[in-house]
């Protein structure tokens, strides 16, 4: 891949490889935007970019986070995804085949979640100037009428649901860029969210107080923001929440606590206790929610400490990390 | 301890009337000093008065031998009182007679709360006497001896501010505590069978079903005991199991220093410690006639002597024959969190491990812990600082401003400064679990509340992530950040008022350094608020992080990687099931941390000379490896030092590689080590140090370590400052925050107005 002078001709390979992958009539259409019709009611949108180590890793790649990711945001708020937009940042030397790889797979999640990207850019940028590729995608989405979820809406008494098992993605992504070989594959959890979501919010409505993708930091930084949001404190139970042998084994090896592993395809939701069997029943009704468990409840606590109980019967505090899990035994 | 004592040369002995004002300052509130000054006065046929003010105590004396009076307060001062200074002037005569105990004056900003203090020998023959009111009640005390931190709610001291002031005095004790000449004048928890608090259970019943083998549950001074008989092995095993303690050790309780002779060899050093009002746990060599399941893999054993009247009562009624009875007491606090102390909590949380729940009606409104000690180069240093000692304040030298530290994440103790006095906080415990942090924040508004300041600064670790550090940022004070290690060695400085420059050796488990380094065997030289990083050890694989710290075998199998010596790593190792995998994984290029750190260094050695390859609890391979030494011996060329930096490497191949016996190994490392450091010390010490050297962090509670160097230092002419005033662990990096801190506000002359933060 090279850059500048003579880098039309490449512009356009670049442009063909996207819009090929992406093919649908927006794109076709040709235009540097695209218009869609607004249903009624309230929107959301969202935007995030997405820079990963390495790009490749077992399960996915940064096109399906990207895709995956973005799709969860708006989902998140309870809103169905309707349009993407994915713009790319190049670095020149950047081998083309691997860029269709991305490309292909983002087309793939985008035609699988039924939420086509409608617009995006691409630019080549001098070597060192990027880490391979940058993406960035934003999205829109509609809200059904009545849903307002609040990240301070969380109150004492209401109970806590995590979809399925938790550090999937953090755990394949370290094994890869660390060159792990554990005896088993553990893949990525990247999924789109939003049929999930969509079967909670049918059954669970405005009893679901609020729903969040724990993906950087892990489900201790998600519970951690939603405690000091909300000004309120969880109590969650080791023992209930969801691990896979493998990951927890890898987990264990590494010294990394699991609650602090990102998460690609998993939420949390925070439920109104009358509604909480219910919206369990439809996750775990739902593909993407087989293994969705009830793990704590939200607790009155003027310090918002995310506190679990462990198999030793303790009450360890879960923390919030400003980076990479650090030591602290002295 | 007392110090710096000066009565005016004009005191002469003469046989003329004269009349003399002493002014006396330090721990002179709440230990009985006015009764003691009363009692004097009158068997001297002297004239005058006394009284508490906000500066202590003030005495005026008038008539023959008026001088006299003066040298007898200072030899003749109360058992719990501790004199810094006495200054005396001589004023004009009154001519007026008698002499009498004033009421106290003035605010209470200079006064200070006692330490709890064991039962004093009077109150024991009171407690052992059929004809005492006070027989057999289980809460005699006197001004000498009882509670005081851990009753006292907020100052001033007296009855109605602690937790005995539900109890209405009967006319006897109110006679006594009425009364100047009686040893109960003023004690506030003075108390009666027929007034004060009543245990739930009698002493009979306690007994008996520790004679049965089962796990007590004892409410005392500072907290709840779990008690056992530390002769019955199945009793022993029942507390291990209920309270998930694997193998730490636990610690022994006697009637007196005859009775633990039974079990342990005591030296006069310890002795004396055993006995002093603090009745601290002291390590002392073990007899080995305690069941293994006491103190597993180690040589010593904490000893404690009865210091609640209970305690005494409780052993008594175990006596039969010439049977001394010995029990285990070790701190009710499960699961790691902080001590339990209310009688709600121990039956909520202690329901699962003790058959019977012993508590009374007396509220500790302070915890604290039993302190732990042991005898270092001659002189008592502390493994833990808690009852007995908490809230003495430390002497910094200098006067300076308020600041509060919140301490590390691990044993941690916070301390806050009132002019040249810091007063370091009991011993609160590992910060990771909600009731430790709240005994935290406890900890911080009583011990401001009790010492009538509001601090104007505030200190705390480097480290992003400690949550001490997240409440000091709360704390809305300007905020100095001070390294891990040079908190460490600042601490030492300031208790022993050494100015100008030093030459510091932290060698320590962890701790955050600049940049995100993984510090912890650091050569720092400290002038102050200036420090300088001299050196490291050896930077070794950390894989796994804190778990490293948990399983030796990751260190030794890191370390023999790095030397390139799979071959080794892969021959030793065999035996762990993940052992293959870790080499293959640094074969990889597994990316992982790398730490300086003395303690990880010593659990890398303790994993390759076989003693463990995982520890039940934290230091446990540093603990059993010391254990072995019989005779340190030097392994030349086991070191090499180039630059700043010092390589045990040599001397980690040499165990591995020529199956050195695992008590070879204990000897030929601590030797090596030894050798090593001191001449490191040698090599990079400042000429301008002034001959001072410095030791501290967690690895200076190694005794054969700490006393190797200070011998080999001593021989090089150096003078070697310990840890004495403060754990050597992290249990006293708040007390070197705060003196750092103070460094820092003088040297950029920072008004608290001015600074957000700085380091
Ligand atoms: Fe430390
Ligand atoms: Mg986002
Ligand atoms: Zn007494
Ligand atoms: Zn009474």
């Amino acid at each position: 891949l090279s850059h500048g002078a003579g880098g039309r001709a490449m512009g356009q390979l670049i442009e063909d490889i996207f819009h090929t992958a992406f093919d649908n009539d927006w794109l076709r259409a040709g235009n540097d935007q695209s218009a869609f019709t607004v249903p009624a009611g309230r929107m959301v949108m969202t935007t995030d970019g997405y820079v990963v180590s390495p790009l490749f890793f077992p399960g996915g790649n940064i096109g399906s986070l990207a895709v995956h990711g973005t799709i969860n945001d708006v989902a998140m708020s309870g809103a169905k995804p309707l349009y993407l937009s994915a713009s790319f940042i190049i670095e020149e030397g950047f081998p083309l085949a691997d860029l269709a790889k991305i490309a292909d797979t983002m087309g793939a999640a985008s035609r699988e979640a039924g939420v086509p990207i409608i617009t995006g850019d691409t630019k080549v940028v001098e070597r060192g100037k990027a880490d391979g590729v940058f993406i960035s995608t934003a999205g829109v989405g509609i809200l059904p009428e009545g849903i307002d979820m609040r990240s301070n809406a969380a109150r004492s008494g209401d109970c806590v649901i995590v979809s399925g098992s938790i550090g999937d993605h953090g755990v394949a992504v370290m094994s890869k860029r660390e060159n792990l070989e554990f005896d088993t594959d553990i893949l990525s959890d990247s999924a789109a969210l939003h049929t999930l979501t969509a079967a909670m919010v049918a059954v669970g409505g405005t009893s679901i107080r609020l729903m969040r993708d724990p993906t950087r930091g892990g489900i201790a930084a998600t519970l951690n923001e939603i405690a000091h949001q909300s000004s309120v404190g969880f109590r969650i139970d080791e023992e209930k929440i969801p691990l896979k042998p493998e990951v927890a084994a890898a987990c264990e090896f590494l010294g990394l606590d699991p609650l602090n592993v990102a998460n690609e395809g998993k939420l949390v939701a925070v439920v109104a206790p009358e509604a909480a069997d219910a919206v369990l029943a439809a996750m775990l009704a739902h593909p993407l929610g087989q293994e969705a468990a009830l793990i704590g409840h939200v607790v009155e606590d003027p310090h918002c400490f995310v506190q679990m109980e462990t198999s030793f019967g303790g009450g360890r505090i879960v923390d919030w990390l400003s980076g990479e899990q650090l030591p602290r035994i002295c | 301890m007392a110090n710096r004592v000066t009565i005016v040369d004009a005191m002469a002995g003469d046989r003329t009337i004269r009349r003399f004002r002493l002014r006396v300052r330090g721990v002179v509130q709440g230990v009985g000093f006015r009764p003691f000054a009363f009692a004097l006065a009158r068997k001297m046929g002297l004239s005058g008065f006394v009284l508490n003010d906000n500066a202590g105590v003030l005495i005026e004396v008038e008539g023959f031998g008026a001088d006299a009076f003066a040298r007898a307060v200072k030899t003749d001062a109360p058992p719990l009182s501790r004199i810094d200074t006495i200054e005396a002037h001589e004023i004009d005569t009154n001519g007026l007679t008698g002499f009498e105990i004033r009421e106290s004056v003035g605010g209470k900003s200079a006064t200070r709360i006692g330490a709890d203090a064991a039962t004093c020998r009077d109150c024991l023959d009171e407690l052992f006497d059929p004809e005492s009111r006070f027989f057999h009640y289980p809460f005699v005390n006197c001004t000498h001896c009882g509670p005081r931190l851990t009753i006292t709610r907020r100052l001033p001291y007296d009855r109605a501010q602690t937790s005995m002031a539900g109890f209405v005095m009967c006319p006897a004790c109110r006679a006594d505590y009425e009364n100047p000449l009686n040893r109960r004048f003023h004690a506030e928890p003075v108390a009666c069978p027929a007034c004060g608090p009543k245990l739930s259970h009698s002493v009979a019943e306690i007994a008996q079903a520790i004679r049965a083998g089962q796990i007590i549950a004892l409410k005392g001074i500072g907290g709840f005991h779990l008690l056992c008989d530390a002769e019955n092995e199945n009793a022993i095993a029942t507390l291990r199991r209920r309270k998930a303690r694997d193998e730490k050790p636990f610690a022994v309780m006697l009637r007196d220093v005859a009775a633990a002779h039974r079990f342990a060899e005591i030296t006069d050093a310890e002795t004396a410690l055993l006995e002093s009002p603090a009745h601290p746990v002291v390590l002392a060599a073990s007899q080995g006639n305690l069941p293994h399941g006491i103190a597993p893999g180690l040589t010593r054993v904490g000893v404690m002597l009865a210091y609640a009247p209970v305690h005494h009562l409780l052993l008594a009624a175990l006596e039969e024959g010439s049977n001394v009875p010995v029990l285990v007491a070790t701190s009710a606090n499960p699961g790691g969190e902080p001590l339990v102390a209310s009688n709600e909590d121990a039956h909520r949380r202690l329901s699962g491990i003790a058959d019977l729940i012993v508590t009374h009606d007396r509220d500790i409104v302070v915890r604290a812990d039993d302190s732990v000690m042991q005898i270092v180069a001659q002189a008592p240093a502390y493994l833990r600082r808690a009852r007995g000692y908490v809230p003495e304040p430390v002497d910094l030298g200098s006067d300076g401003p308020s600041v509060i530290a919140l301490g590390s994440d691990l044993k941690n103790t916070i301390c806050v400064t009132r002019g040249r006095e810091a007063y370091l906080s009991q011993h609160i415990g590992g910060l990771d679990n909600a009731e430790a942090i709240r005994f935290q924040r406890e900890t911080v508004a009583h011990l401001c509340s009790i010492l009538d300041v509001t601090p104007d600064y505030a200190a705390c670790d480097l480290h992003p992530d400690f949550r001490s550090v997240r409440l000091a940022e709360g704390l809305d004070l300007p905020l100095i950040r001070v390294q891990h290690h040079v908190a460490h060695i600042a601490a030492v400085v300031a208790e022993h008022h050494l100015a100008g420059p030093v030459t510091g050796l932290a060698l320590d488990g962890h701790g955050y350094g600049p940049g995100g380094t993984i510090w912890g065997g650091e050569r720092i030289d400290l002038d102050g608020a200036d420090w300088t990083h001299k050196g490291g050890l050896r930077p070794l694989p950390l894989a796994g992080g804190d778990k490293a710290a948990r399983e030796p075998w990751r260190m030794g199998i890191g370390a023999l990687y790095q030397a390139g010596r799979e071959d080794l790593a892969r021959a030793l190792f065999a035996s762990h099931p993940m052992a293959e995998k870790l080499i293959s994984l640094f074969g990889l290029g597994m990316r992982v941390g790398l730490t300086s750190s003395m303690g990880r260094l010593f659990d890398a050695a303790a994993a390759i000379a076989g003693v463990r390859l995982v520890q039940h609890y934290e230091g446990q391979a540093a603990m059993e490896f010391e254990a072995m030494v019989t005779a340190p011996e030097v392994l030349a060329d086991g070191y090499s030092l180039t630059g700043g930096q010092l390589d045990f490497m040599p001397l980690l191949i040499h165990l591995a590689e020529n199956h050195v016996t695992v008590a070879e190994s204990a000897n030929l490392f601590h030797g090596t080590l030894i050798a090593g450091l001191a001449e490191w010390i040698a090599a990079t010490r400042s000429p301008l140090d002034q001959g001072r050297v410095v030791l501290s962090g967690g690895c200076i509670m190694n005794r054969v370590l700490a006393e190797g160097l200070v011998n080999r230092l001593e021989a090089q002419g150096l003078t070697v400052f310990l840890p004495r005033a403060a754990p050597a662990n992290d249990g006293g990096i708040a007390l070197g925050q705060v003196a750092f801190a103070r460094h820092v506000i003088e040297k950029h002359k920072l008004h608290s107005e001015e600074i957000e933060t700085c380091a």
